[in-house]
């Protein structure tokens, strides 16, 4: 297949996917905005003004990076985990396993398509942010960066838990027992100096604690860790997720018998 | 160049079972090519290959000469497949599905609207165009899939089981229309229960059976092997026991039906005399089974029936 026609198949499977959500927007564009927004409002708002200051902000400002990463993290996964494992259930995805197209193609497409939702519920939970408070971004390039990334490697990482997934319970283990756990123990909400010696070493160990913290810096300009490290950690999970993705791809798992 | 050369396809699923025991066949461009067995005889996971659906095993499948492995790409262009169960997002539009697949091939939007128009108006579905897939009845969602594997313009089509479950007159203009693409160039490979079907539109024949070919032949050539056919009588005055014909095996199914077994080569109207000397009058007169389907029974038979349910 010559580039130009991958280039056609790509857009294809990519549009597909941002149909797919907007068609379906109460589903997947309204409830972020919605628990979002509670969130805001209760430990923003009511609770946060009794909080007072973290990290030299006030608490508002200081979660809602975290909420907008939260978000970012959990929609890119729940797009490409829940629209391949349709493919699969439904026996659409042989419409592109009998085409020219190519592993990469199929693997790009769908975390094109997830990285869109990832980014595009980021802005809108971002847009709600100000209703309730101020946001400077100190350093652009990397928020954007720290964005883009999270949402790919989530994206791969909800196509990898769909190659294997045989029925719709497994698809939504990941994201209950291990997505939001890990996302809630972030630091979304709390900064991890405040936590004793032993949970703050235990906390090191959450990829998901560098991803918030990398977009922390990139829009407060403050982190609990080495925002090199972090940026150094995202792309190298994305990079290791993706070889891992299109290896299953090529081998078959899950798609081919 | 011959469309299709399949050599010593071997498959074996993780369960153990031996699908494909080493199936070779060749099907020639622009032919109409049939390939039959029974349930679990390993029709489905020979088009699973082909279609790069099932991973093989072992052996080689070449499409229009370029080889699946080393020229997947330019091997897989060349094929349309048209599977046996719906494997369509039922909540996406008819015309979306076949811009989509036209997409999936790197054809450009324009050209992908223009040829999807064209089929969907040509296998009756324009009209429907807008509908979402799940509304459609099940000829047309059959339809549908014919649309969306020629539209990237194959030159080798594979039909498995295509008029399963549709009512007769749209299977007959579905042949038609077969029939006319057959005629423009594109080679088909059609599996199918309906052996009157295979008759009608194929020009040659392969029976599979328990993972092996066991016949690969021209119909013509195929139909010829049949010595005896078997007709059934239905006669005007009840009899009590079937009349003796000399080199004809004569039945009575019940009172007033005979079953009769006349060679090739005996004239009919020799068992018409016959009849008649014994005061029987033939009100009328039909074949007991499509000939195929004897000749079908009769390969199948030839071995055990297997456990082999995977295919």
């Amino acid at each position: 297949m010559h580039k130009a026609e991958q280039w056609v198949a790509f857009q294809t499977i990519v549009a597909k996917e941002i149909r797919r959500y907007l068609r379906i927007w109460p589903q997947t564009l309204l409830p972020p905005a919605i628990t979002m927004t509670l969130y805001f409002v209760i430990f923003g708002n009511l609770i946060g003004s009794r909080v007072g200051e973290m990290g030299g902000f006030d608490y508002m400002q200081y979660i809602v990076p975290g909420l907008i990463m939260m978000s970012v993290i959990q929609n890119s996964y729940g797009n490409v985990v829940s629209s391949f494992f349709s493919t699969k259930f439904q026996h659409s995805i042989e419409e592109m396993l009998v085409s020219p197209m190519s592993n990469t193609v199929i693997l790009l497409g769908f975390v094109a398509g997830g990285v869109s939702r990832g980014i595009l519920t980021g802005l809108i939970v971002t847009s709600l942010s100000l209703f309730f408070t101020d946001l400077s971004v100190q350093h652009i390039g990397l928020t954007i960066l720290v964005v883009v990334l999270t949402a790919m490697m989530f994206s791969i990482a909800g196509l990898i838990n769909a190659i294997f997934a045989n029925k719709f319970d497994d698809v939504t283990i990941v994201p209950t027992f291990i997505l939001t756990p890990l996302t809630y123990l972030g630091g979304v909400f709390y900064s991890i100096d405040m936590l004793p010696e032993f949970w703050r070493g235990l906390s090191m160990a959450n990829p998901i604690l560098y991803m918030v913290n990398a977009f922390r810096y990139g829009v407060l300009g403050v982190s609990d860790v080495d925002v090199y490290v972090s940026l150094a950690m995202i792309a190298g999970f994305t990079i290791a997720g993706f070889a891992l993705a299109l290896w299953l791809l090529n081998r078959g798992v899950g798609i081919r018998s | 160049m011959s469309a299709l050369v399949i050599k010593n396809l071997t498959k074996t699923y993780k369960n153990g079972v031996q699908a494909l025991k080493g199936v070779s066949f060749s099907v020639e461009k622009g032919d109409f090519f049939a390939l039959l067995g029974p349930n679990g005889a390993g029709k489905s996971t020979t088009i699973g290959i082909i279609s790069s659906l099932v991973n093989k095993t072992s052996g080689e499948v070449q499409i229009l000469g370029k080889d699946l492995d080393t020229e997947r790409s330019e091997a897989k262009r060349r094929v349309g497949v048209v599977p046996q169960e719906f494997n369509f997002n039922q909540f996406e539009k008819v015309f979306d599905i076949l811009i989509a697949q036209a997409g999936y091939y790197g054809i450009p939007a324009k050209l992908a609207a223009e040829r999807t128009e064209f089929y969907l108006r040509r296998l009756g579905l324009w009209e429907k165009r807008n509908s979402s897939a799940r509304m459609l009845s099940g000829g047309m969602k059959r339809r549908l899939m014919i649309a969306r594997a020629l539209v990237h313009e194959p030159e080798l089509l594979i039909l498995d089981e295509p008029t399963a479950g549709v009512d007769i007159e749209l299977r007959r203009s579905m042949w038609e229309f077969l029939q006319e693409i057959n005629q423009r160039g594109i080679t088909i490979i059609l599996t199918t229960h309906y052996l009157e079907e295979a008759e009608t539109l194929c020009r040659r024949i392969a029976i599979i059976d328990q993972g092996n070919i066991v016949e690969n032949t021209d119909m013509k050539s195929l139909l010829e092997t049949l010595q005896v056919e078997t007709f059934v009588l239905d006669i005007e005055s009840p009899l009590e026991k079937a009349p003796f014909i000399e080199g004809v095996d004569v039945r009575l199914k019940d009172n007033r039906t005979l079953e009769v077994d006349v060679p090739k080569a005996a004239p009919l109207n020799d068992v018409f005399t016959a009849l008649a000397k014994h005061d029987i009058s033939v009100m009328s007169m039909r074949n007991k089974a499509n000939r195929l389907e004897e000749l079908f029974m009769r390969l199948v038979e030839r071995s055990l029936p297997g456990d082999n349910n995977h295919a």
